[in-house]
C-alpha cells in the first residue's frame, strides 16, 4: 500500500534516477557443486527508461537470464543494486510481469482461467475478471480457445496465452526471457509481431526488457540493444535502433544493426578462440 | 466408438478371466469332491444365504465404518506430516527414513502391541489399519510437493501470489496428482491391514468382514468362508477402481497427462 509520503519519495526517486529499471554494479556469483565460485554477472550497470523496449543480447550462459531474474525479484544480487522506479527490488510482484522461456501455464486451469489467474492478486473485482481476461485472449486472437486446456494448444498458442496472462494485470514492466526460443519460425514471427503491436499500442506506458540470443529478433523489436560478453557477463556495447515501427527484418536500418552486432559478437568469439589457442 | 463397444472392450477381457477362473475352480472341485473345496455354486448359495440373513451386509457396513475412520485419520496425520517434511529439510532428512521403514514393515507386526495397548478392542483394529495407511499418505504427500515444477511456483509468484495464496492457488493443485497416487496406495494398505486386524482381534462387538472369515473358519463352513473372501476381494477392487482410478483418470485427463487411446 502506498502512502502520500511514498508517492512523494517515488516521484523524487524517478526524478533523480530517471529510469524505470536500473542495475548498478551488479554482481552475481554462484558456488558450483565442486565448491568453486563462478561469476555469472560481473559488474554490470545499465538503465531502462519508462516506455522503452530494450533487448539484452548475448551468447548462452552470459548471465542475461540471471539479470532478468534479479529484476523480476526471483533472485537476489551478490553485490550491487537492482532498482525499479529507483527503489531496491524486494521480491516478485505483479507490477513486473515475466514471460518465461516456457509458457508456464497452469495445466489444471482452462486457458481463460489461466489469464484470470493474473487478476486474482491485483485489485480487480471478481465480476470484471472474466471480461478482462477474455479481452486479452481476443488481443492474442485465442478467444475461440478460451475453454480449452493448455495441453490442447500448440506451443505457439500456449506462449500467446502466457503473453495474455502476463499483460492482463496491466503491469508497468514486461520482463521476457527468450520466450520464443522454443518455437518454430512461423510461430516465432507471429509472436514477435504480437509483442511489437502490444508495446506500440501501450503508447509509452509499458517498459519491455527482452532477453534473447537472437540478434535479428533483438534488432527487430527494440529501441536499444545491450550486448553482453561471454561468461562472466559484462557489457560489450550498446546499439540504438531508430527505424520506424512496425518493422520487419527486410528493413535496411534493422539489417545494418544486425550486421554490426553480429560483427562485434564474432570479434568477441574470435578473441576468445585466439586467447585459448595462444595458451 | 459406441458406449456398448467401449464396455465390451474394457470389461470383456476381465469377464473372460473371471469365467476362466470359475471353470477351473468348478472342474477342480468336481475332481477333488471334498467339502474343503466346495463348488462355485455352493459358494454362491452361501453368499445368497449370507445376504438373506443380513450377516454379509452388516459385516460390510461395520468394516467400511472402521475403514473410513482409520483412513480419515491416516489422511489427516499423513498429510500434515508429509507437508511438514516437504517444508523442513532437517525434519525430512531425519524422519523420512523412519517413515520409509514403517511403510516397509508389515502393519500386522503392530497387532500384538495394539492388543496389549488397547486389548481386543475396536481401537486395536483401527490402530493397525491406521499404521498401515499413514506412511503411504505421508510419503505420497512429500513426493507430490517435491515434484511441483519450480517454474509454476515462480510463475505464480511473479503474478502476485504470496504465502498461503501461493499454496492454495499453485502448489496444492500442482501437487494433486501425486497426492492422489499416494492415497490410492495408502488405501490398499489400510484395507489389507484392517482385514488382518479383524481376523485376529475377535470378540469385538461389531462383526466385520475379517470376523466373518474367523467365524466361518471356526465352524468349518468353507462355502461361507469363500463367500466372505469373494466379498473382500470384490469390495477392495471396486473401491480401488471406482474411486481412486476414476479420480486419477479425471485429474490426469484434464491436464493432458493420459496416454492416448
Amino acid at each position: 500500500m502506498s502512502t502520500a509520503r511514498d508517492l512523494v519519495d517515488l516521484a523524487d526517486a524517478r526524478g533523480r534516477a530517471g529510469a524505470k529499471l536500473a542495475v548498478r554494479d551488479l554482481v552475481k556469483t554462484r558456488t558450483s557443486t565442486s565448491g568453486h565460485t563462478l561469476t555469472a554477472v560481473d559488474h554490470v550497470s545499465f538503465e531502462v527508461r519508462a516506455g522503452e523496449f530494450v533487448s539484452l543480447l548475448g551468447p548462452s550462459g552470459c548471465g542475461k537470464t540471471t539479470i532478468l531474474n534479479i529484476l523480476a525479484g526471483l533472485d537476489a544480487p551478490t553485490s550491487g543494486r537492482a532498482l525499479v522506479d529507483g527503489r531496491p527490488i524486494q521480491g516478485p510482484g505483479p507490477d513486473r510481469a515475466v514471460l518465461f522461456q516456457e509458457p508456464a501455464l497452469f495445466p489444471w486451469l482452462s486457458v481463460l482461467a489461466n489469464v484470470e489467474f493474473a487478476l486474482r492478486f491485483v485489485d480487480v473485482p471478481q465480476a470484471d475478471r472474466r471480461g478482462r481476461a477474455m479481452k486479452w485472449l481476443e488481443n492474442v486472437r485465442l478467444d475461440h480457445l478460451a475453454h480449452a486446456h493448455p495441453h490442447e494448444l500448440s506451443a505457439g498458442q500456449r506462449q500467446r496465452v502466457a503473453l495474455a496472462r502476463a499483460l492482463a494485470c496491466d503491469p508497468d514492466v514486461l520482463l521476457a526471457d527468450e520466450p520464443f526460443g522454443a518455437l518454430d519460425a512461423q510461430a516465432r514471427e507471429l509472436l514477435q509481431n504480437e509483442l511489437q503491436r502490444v508495446w506500440v499500442e501501450s503508447d509509452g506506458t509499458k517498459t519491455f526488457l527482452f532477453v534473447t540470443h537472437n540478434v535479428r529478433e533483438a534488432a527487430l523489436l527494440s529501441d536499444r540493444v545491450i550486448v553482453m560478453t561471454r561468461a562472466p557477463g559484462r557489457l560489450l556495447e550498446e546499439q540504438r535502433i531508430g527505424a520506424p515501427r512496425p518493422r520487419d527484418l527486410d528493413d535496411v536500418l534493422v539489417q545494418r544493426v544486425v550486421s554490426e552486432i553480429h560483427a562485434s559478437l564474432m570479434k568477441e568469439v574470435d578473441e576468445d578462440v585466439s586467447r585459448e589457442m595462444g595458451r | 466408438m459406441s458406449r456398448a463397444r467401449w464396455v465390451a472392450r474394457e470389461l470383456g477381457p476381465i469377464l473372460a478371466g473371471i469365467a476362466g477362473l470359475l471353470v477351473v475352480w468348478a472342474v477342480a472341485a468336481a475332481i477333488v469332491g471334498s467339502s474343503s473345496l466346495p463348488s462355485p455354486l455352493a459358494v454362491w448359495r452361501a453368499f445368497l444365504d449370507g445376504l438373506g440373513d443380513g450377516t454379509i451386509l452388516e459385516a460390510v457396513a461395520k468394516t467400511l465404518i472402521r475403514l473410513a475412520f482409520s483412513f480419515a485419520v491416516a489422511i489427516a496425520v499423513g498429510t500434515a506430516i508429509g507437508m511438514g517434511l516437504a517444508l523442513n529439510e532437517f525434519a525430512r532428512r531425519s524422519l523420512r527414513p523412519l517413515i520409509v521403514a514403517l511403510q516397509i514393515a508389515p502393519p500386522i507386526a503392530w497387532l500384538p502391541l495394539a492388543v496389549i495397548w488397547f486389548n481386543f478392542s475396536e481401537r486395536a483394529v483401527v490402530f493397525v489399519a491406521f499404521v498401515g495407511a499413514f506412511p503411504s499418505v505421508t510419503l505420497g504427500t512429500l513426493a507430490a510437493f517435491r515434484q511441483v515444477p519450480p517454474l509454476l511456483r515462480r510463475a505464480g509468484m511473479t503474478l502476485g501470489a504470496q504465502g498461503w495464496q501461493l499454496y492454495r492457488s499453485v502448489i496444492f493443485p500442482a501437487a494433486l496428482p501425486g497426492y492422489v497416487a499416494g492415497l490410492q496406495q495408502a488405501w490398499g494398505f489400510a484395507w489389507k491391514s484392517l482385514m488382518a486386524g479383524e481376523l485376529i482381534v475377535t470378540g469385538v462387538r461389531a462383526t466385520g468382514l475379517g470376523h466373518l472369515l474367523a467365524e466361518n473358519q471356526s465352524q468349518a463352513d468353507v462355502p461361507a468362508l469363500l463367500a466372505a473372501v469373494a466379498v473382500i476381494v470384490a469390495l477392495g477392487t471396486a473401491v480401488d477402481y471406482l474411486v481412486f482410478n476414476q479420480l486419477d483418470r479425471r485429474i490426469r485427463a484434464r491436464r493432458g497427462l493420459l496416454a492416448e487411446g
